[in-house]
């Protein structure tokens, strides 16, 4: 049952992460990176995470989306034009793409350790008294300073973007 | 395969009632604004308007089912039924009772209870601004895209006072769980005053309250906060291209997020099912009395009538009351009906409330819905987190 709906959901998000990048359309591309979010979302759950999958709902396929969204909607982004493509491009893309896959997996395969391999549902540390106390006790700093970090990106938002006052 | 039944039976049987409750709430709103503005409301279909849902049905089904040449078609169907399947879900974890007897075993009258359930009703409700953000733009309509936009400003501005508002209740229960939350809210203090969190102490939450009760108004885009659709702006906001069953579909949609935003505050900070007052004082005789009360009135209109035919309908509603009211009464249904006559009087106040606002009160500006957001609210809900937590911590 686990390795079935693993299956399907793991499915469904590289299909919607390569329709993120094949559609013409920004908002087309949009709607399918929340089908991602989502589909990541039940793989948490399947091993185990409630909060982390909870949480990816909210944050990501919830609250940056539909940021996403909103932006595109207000800049009434259109379809893209498809432009002519190098000849190198179309017949060396494909094949230079499954060698990459290729070696990222061998890589990935080889730097895991024997013996170790996770179990669908094994993970116990995802409740969200669990992560609270994970992360105000052992992750503090980190915590903190990637807190301070997003405060600095908003700042930095805020300054690009406010208009010069004369 | 015992389990599988009861949860099958148990999914029927909210499904069935919810649905019901979406559309005669309906009728109920119609009923109550009417009667605020001193007309009659819906009264030719059925004794005054009762087959009024039924007929709208009908009605929505036959409709020509338009969809605007320049739509994006995909989108523009998925939304409605994105917008409907998103509003129903949180009633899969919502709490209506404690646990029962039945055939032998013992149930809960919940579908599920989550470890995260709170998170997820909020995970839910954060998915639901993709249903009209998507149809405001799928319409290809300049009405329909303001709606959208405006909705999912809105969304993003209440969502952050709502959240927080639910924080502090859960500071002092201590746990995500729904049924949980609301076993946390049994009991009395001092014997009488009921131990919910707006009573609760170190810090009664009644701030909080009203934070999470007001950006519910906004989050379900009622009146006052109704500007997604405000009909003297923008048509009918999002929904303006569509028609037939999809008009339908976000109707539906708006009524269950109303019918889950008030079930969350019961469960939040109402005590759930728990009554009032202590079953010693005699609690569990008050649904009885109200609707023994309810068939005597009847039966004194029916004996002194006003119009000819009230001698005889008056005394049919009497005695329908006074059934129910026997029921109540019966020792072997008490313990399933009593703590759902709570949770459902608890809610029912909080929707009429909602009918009553929207008869009340005119809509906002869209600048003093913005600066009402961060400036009051989330200001407020902030400062109410704080000092719950420092009060928790103390004590």
């Amino acid at each position: 049952m686990d390795v079935i709906l693993f299956l399907v959901f793991a499915l469904i998000a590289v299909v919607c992460a390569i329709n993120v990048v094949v559609q013409p359309h920004p908002i087309a591309s949009a709607v399918s990176l929340i089908g991602v979010m989502g589909s990541l979302a039940v793989l948490y759950l399947l091993l185990g995470a409630e909060f982390i999958a909870a949480a990816q709902v909210i944050v990501y396929a919830g609250a940056v989306m539909v940021l996403f969204l909103f932006v595109i909607m207000l800049l009434n982004a259109g379809a893209e034009v498809r432009r002519g493509r190098s000849y190198v491009v179309q017949l060396l893309g494909v094949p230079l793409l499954v060698t990459l896959l290729g070696l990222l997996s061998w890589a990935v395969a080889r730097m895991a350790p024997a013996g170790s391999v996770v179990a669908f549902g094994a993970f116990t540390g995802g409740t969200a008294r669990d992560i609270g106390h994970a992360l105000f006790t052992r992750y503090l700093l980190p915590f903190e300073i990637t807190s301070v970090l997003i405060l600095v990106a908003i700042v930095g938002a805020m300054v690009l973007a406010r208009k010069e006052v004369d | 395969m015992n389990f599988l039944v009861l949860s099958l039976f148990k999914a029927a049987l909210v499904a069935a009632v919810l649905l019901t409750t979406l559309a005669y709430l309906q009728w109920v709103e119609r009923k109550v604004i009417a009667h605020i503005q001193v007309r009659l409301g819906p009264s030719r279909v059925g004794p005054h308007g009762l087959l009024q849902p039924l007929a709208d049905v009908i009605k929505l089904l036959t409709k020509e089912d338009l969809i605007p040449p320049h739509a994006n078609k995909p989108l523009f169907i998925a939304a409605p039924f994105l917008a409907v399947m998103v509003a129903l879900l949180p009633a899969a974890v919502i709490p209506f009772g404690p646990e029962v007897p039945v055939f032998g075993g013992t149930t809960w009258m919940q579908l599920t209870d989550l470890n995260v359930g709170v998170l997820f009703i909020l995970a839910a409700s954060s998915m639901g601004v993709y249903g009209i953000v998507l149809a405001g733009w799928a319409s290809n309509n300049k009405y329909a895209l303001l709606g959208g936009l405006r909705n999912s400003a809105q969304m993003i501005s209440y969502e952050l006072p709502l959240a927080l508002a639910i924080v502090a209740p859960l500071l002092l229960a201590n746990t995500l769980s729904l049924r949980e939350l609301v076993e946390r809210q049994g009991g009395y203090l001092f014997g009488f005053l009921p131990n919910w969190h707006v009573f609760q102490g170190p810090w009664p939450q009644v701030l909080s309250f009203a934070i999470f009760f007001v950006a519910g108004f906004a989050e379900t885009n009622r009146i006052p906060f109704d500007l997604p659709e405000a009909e003297n702006e923008l048509v009918a906001g999002f929904h303006t291209e569509y028609s037939s069953m999809k008009f339908a579909a976000f109707f539906m949609a708006e009524y269950a997020n109303i019918v889950t935003m008030c079930s969350m505050t019961t469960v939040l900070f109402l005590g759930g099912w728990h009554a009032p007052f202590p079953s010693s004082l005699g609690s569990d005789w008050v649904p009885a009395a109200v609707f023994g009360l309810a068939g005597a009135i009847a039966l004194s209109h029916g004996l002194n009538p006003a119009r000819r035919r009230d001698r005889l309908t008056l005394p049919v509603v009497a005695a329908l009351f006074f059934a129910i009211a026997l029921v109540f009464l019966l020792p072997a249904v008490r313990v399933y009906l009593v703590p759902l006559f709570w949770f459902g009087a608890k809610t029912g106040v909080l929707l009429f409330i909602f009918i009553w606002v929207r008869g009340t009160l005119p809509r906002f500006r869209y600048d003093q819905l913005m600066s009402f957001a961060w400036k009051i609210l989330f200001p407020a809900a902030m400062v109410n987190l704080l000092v719950t937590g420092l009060l928790v911590a103390l004590g």
